[in-house]
């Protein structure tokens, strides 16, 4: 459909232009007169000046033309030399671009009125379209698809001849077909086929251009328009249901990480941490360090900085939450509310101690190369970033259930999990199991810290803002079952991201709460709950 | 009633309601009689600081009672002490009438500024005192009702519950934060005038509304001692250390659970009302979670399950708060709160007077050699044998 619009495009008679176009760069003569004109300080000689300069194709024209409208363009009425003055403050000839020591005294800056102005702005777009990089060309042909201006089509139509970069071709195609939409004199099969290239389109932007054609409009064009209004409407709710769904997944994916060592530590211990959240800001403080070594010792090495921080921030965290288990909360089993306290005032230690250590204020932590930068698929933007946090979030969870399921220690703590003393009986050292539980769960905590520090301001409360969330999964999910965490994190996240353009980001959250609060007198011990004895102990 | 009254004081709790009611009365009196600059008066900044410690301490008796004698751990209870102060607040707004900036005689200022065509209808009946105070005991005891209905018949219990009090009070932070909701957005309520048709500022005032504080102590703390000494009282210690025995004996413990629930919300509500008054501002961050829990912390620290405790710890904390935040150490607060929370915990479970009870017994049975009379008052005391666990 759409290479055949092309094609067909490709056939209208536009050889003048095209000729236009291609011949004047080889003759000088013109460019240099009308670079010339300028000096004349008319209006009209102006203009002329411009409309010569934009279609004469001289790699010095959007260089006078924007110097031209910034007024850094100044003209010698007597030599009839032209001037520009760069930004860095040097001048250079207008015509030849040789650098000039100074302007003569006798130049004064080339003047413009309004109606001046308008034609140099059509002119910079024009010469953008002409832009040798194709991202410039195709960024060109989007402002014109928005502004639909009659003046930009000999332009377009020039540039839709000589190009060969496949988007920017499409690009222009679709510039061309806003423009000859709202032409008066369009003939109906052009606004037709107009209409079909817009719809095929089919974003945001085609939609207000369809919305915004006037209402007299022959009947056939506005039932087409009609027609392509509804596919586009429908189609964007399509991608809009996609993006919540992504975005509740990328949160699903923030949610599980901060929530999973929770679900480990709360799952075998019984034991609530309230000081969670702390670990996972320790483990974004750890990257902060990282990459502020790397930056100071080994600038080349940045891009790797968070490969040397998940096992540091693992190691740090983990190691920290073992004196924890083994320094207050193994003086507390037992008594879940005295654990819940103890470990809250901890938290408020911690943060206090990096307060004062790291300062108040936010940490810059950088994106390395591989992380920054976003692709689109459809309608929707999805960002390196969050797709690595969700692949990584992944990974961890499929390691962590490995673990627990293939290695003695996982083996060890599940027994632990499912009946404390008969595991004590049969000879597994359950003081043990817990300080390792704890040092494991506060670990992934700290990977967790590194992989928010990518997506999340690194400061001394960043803990804080995940901990009442974190609750909410392992609540939701049940405790004692990693997969319970994992379902509970992404409905949430769904969930939320889905309600948020209903009812508005923070009564959306509201609402969750609420929903979880009711979900709790459903079941009580969450989704998927332990059955059996175990669940009195 | 008399009996009542006479069952549930014993000697300490004489000497506390005493000693609270002659703060009350001698405090305001020094700072209206005696001349500014005497070495006896209390100036009248200290009063106001006073009247808001008094406000924690309702708080602390309030939490105390649910957290000590029925093990209900509520890490929401700042929830209740705002909705009281709200409501509070709503009054005081509806009190400034046109002296607003915007002069409007029925919307209050942030209204105006928000484009509010009327008044929302919850705002309605606000400038009446009798119905604001109604709401002071209302708004808090319902959502209490409520919340703990749906939670207790579903046998929500321990850490779980805490945790879903401690969502319920962010839900509520998270909505007053909101402009819409009609209560002031995130500056809360503010700028208050009079109470009553006093005015809210003068010396006079405030004396009176600590003096009020006060009351409110020891009315909470009568209320409290009543329950706890009574029968249901008994049941309710019966729920925190053996919640399934007391229920296969044939109590209905969610009943008893939901009663005293409802009844600490109210406690709370009314400390809440009280407070906003000498403090000038009521806003949204009184819903923030780190609050409730600091309130839990108070009773740890003075004695969980000593009503005497509660209330001192809440006056203690505080006073170490205010030292501490007012001067250079402002820096080194939070370890001190933090270190408190940790070490209270391990090493003084029963708190500041539970421990002295814990020192105090064994002299006192060795003066009274009726040994009877021991285990009658470490009964009304609440300090159980079986220790504090649920």
């Amino acid at each position: 459909m759409l290479t055949r619009f092309c094609r067909k495009i490709r056939a209208l008679p536009f050889a003048a232009l095209l000729i236009f176009a291609s011949v004047l760069p080889v003759m000088a003569g013109p460019f240099e007169d009308a670079v010339a004109k300028f000096a004349n300080d008319e209006f009209t000689d102006t203009d002329e000046a411009i409309a010569t300069i934009t279609t004469s194709g001289n790699p010095r024209a959007y260089a006078i033309v924007s110097a031209l409208q910034d007024g850094r363009l100044s003209a010698d009425p007597d030599t009839k030399k032209v001037y520009i003055t760069q930004s860095d403050g040097k001048n250079s000839d207008a015509s030849t671009g040789a650098p000039v020591a100074s302007i003569p005294d006798s130049a004064a800056p080339v003047r413009l009125n309004n109606r001046l102005r308008r034609t140099v702005e059509a002119a910079l777009g024009a010469l953008t379209l002409q832009s040798p990089d194709p991202a410039k060309r195709i960024q060109a042909a989007q402002s014109v698809f928005k502004a639909h201006d009659e003046a930009m089509l000999p332009a377009v139509d020039s540039a839709l001849q000589k190009e060969t970069n496949k988007s920017a071709k499409l690009a222009f195609s679709e510039a061309r077909a806003a423009i000859l939409l709202f032409k008066e004199d369009a003939t109906d099969a052009e606004k037709l086929e107009a209409i079909a290239t817009i719809k095929a389109r089919g974003d945001q932007e085609a939609l207000a251009l369809l919305v915004g054609l006037s209402g007299e409009q022959p009947p056939a064009i506005a039932r087409a328009a009609a027609n392509a209004t509804a596919s586009i409407q429908s189609n964007l709710a399509m991608w809009s249901a996609v993006q919540n769904a992504w975005y509740g997944m990328s949160l699903g994916s923030v949610l599980l990480l901060a929530a999973i060592g929770l679900a480990i530590t709360f799952g075998v211990m019984g034991v609530i941490n309230m000081a969670h959240g702390e670990m996972v800001m320790i483990g974004a403080y750890v990257t902060f360090v990282v990459q502020e070594t790397i930056r100071t010792s080994y600038p080349g090495l940045f891009d790797y900085s968070l490969l040397v921080a998940v096992p540091l921030a693992f190691i740090v965290a983990g190691a920290i939450g073992i004196v924890i288990e083994r320094s207050i909360i193994r003086f507390l089993y037992g008594r879940p509310l005295e654990t819940l306290l103890a470990t809250w005032g901890l938290s408020l230690v911690l943060q206090q101690a990096v307060r004062t250590i790291f300062g108040p204020n936010n940490r810059e932590v950088g994106n390395p190369s591989w992380m920054s930068g976003a692709f689109e698929i459809g309608q929707i933007t999805i960002t390196y970033n969050r797709l690595w946090i969700l692949c990584f979030t992944l990974a961890v969870f499929a390691l962590l259930l490995a673990m627990l399921r293939y290695t003695s220690l996982g083996l060890e703590m599940r027994a632990v999990t499912q009946n404390r003393r008969m595991a004590a009986s049969m000879g597994i050292a359950t003081s043990r199991v817990d300080a390792l539980t704890f040092g494991l769960g506060s670990g992934i905590a700290g990977i967790a810290g590194v992989a928010l520090s990518q997506i999340d301001n690194v400061s001394p409360n960043l803990g804080q803002s995940y901990i009442i969330d974190s609750f909410m999964v392992v609540v939701f999910g049940g405790v004692g079952n990693l997969w319970g965490t994992l379902v509970g994190a992404f409905t949430l996240g769904i969930a939320n991201k889905f309600m948020e353009p209903v009812a508005g980001a923070v009564l959306g959250k509201i609402a969750i709460l609420v929903l979880i609060i009711f979900f709790i007198q459903k079941r009580p011990r969450g989704l998927f709950a332990l059955k059996g004895r175990a669940v009195e102990a | 009633m008399a009996h009542v009254l006479t069952r549930s004081l014993d000697r300490s709790a004489t000497v506390f309601v005493f000693v609270v009611a002659a703060l009350g009365v001698l405090i305001p009196l020094s700072n209206l009689l005696l001349p500014a600059g005497s070495p006896l008066q209390v100036p009248t900044y200290l009063v106001a600081l006073f009247g808001k410690y008094a406000c924690y301490a309702i708080l602390a008796l309030a939490i105390d009672l649910i957290w000590g004698y029925c093990g209900i751990l509520s890490l929401g209870h700042g929830a209740f002490f705002a909705l009281g102060g709200y409501a509070m607040g709503m009054y005081l707004m509806r009190q400034i009438g046109s002296r607003g900036v915007y002069g409007n005689p029925i919307l209050p200022d942030f209204m105006v500024f928000l484009n509010y065509p009327k008044l929302p209808w919850y705002w309605n009946g606000f400038d009446m005192f009798w119905f604001a105070a109604l709401m002071v005991i209302l708004a808090p005891g319902l959502l209490a009702f409520c919340f703990g209905w749906l939670a207790f018949r579903s046998r929500v219990t321990g850490v779980y519950l805490s945790i879903i009090t401690q969502a319920m009070t962010y839900a509520l932070l998270l909505g007053f934060f909101r402009n819409d909701f009609g209560f002031g957005g995130n500056n809360g309520l503010t700028d208050f005038k009079d109470i009553l048709g006093f005015n809210v500022q003068a010396d006079g005032t405030r004396a009176a509304l600590f003096a009020l504080s006060c009351l409110g102590l020891i009315t909470g703390f009568l209320i409290c001692r009543a329950v706890v000494t009574s029968k249901l009282g008994k049941v309710l210690i019966a729920v925190r250390d053996a919640e399934s025995r007391t229920r296969f004996l044939g109590y209905r413990v969610e009943s008893y659970k939901l009663f005293v629930f409802t009844l600490s919300a109210c406690m709370a509500g009314v400390a809440g009302a009280l407070y906003v008054p000498q403090v000038g501002i009521i806003n949204p961050s009184e819903f923030a979670p780190g609050n409730s829990i600091e309130a839990v912390i108070w009773v740890a620290v003075g004695g969980r399950g000593t009503l005497i405790g509660a209330a001192l710890g809440a006056v203690l904390v505080n006073y170490a708060k205010t030292f501490f935040t007012s001067g250079s150490l402002a820096p080194y607060w939070l370890f001190m709160l933090g270190a408190m929370f940790i070490l209270v915990t391990l090493l003084l479970p029963k708190g500041i007077i539970g421990t002295l009870n814990a020192w105090w017994e064994p002299w006192k049975a060795q003066r009274l050699t009726v040994a009877a009379n021991v285990i009658s008052a470490a009964r009304e005391d609440g300090i159980s044998e079986s220790g504090m666990a649920e």
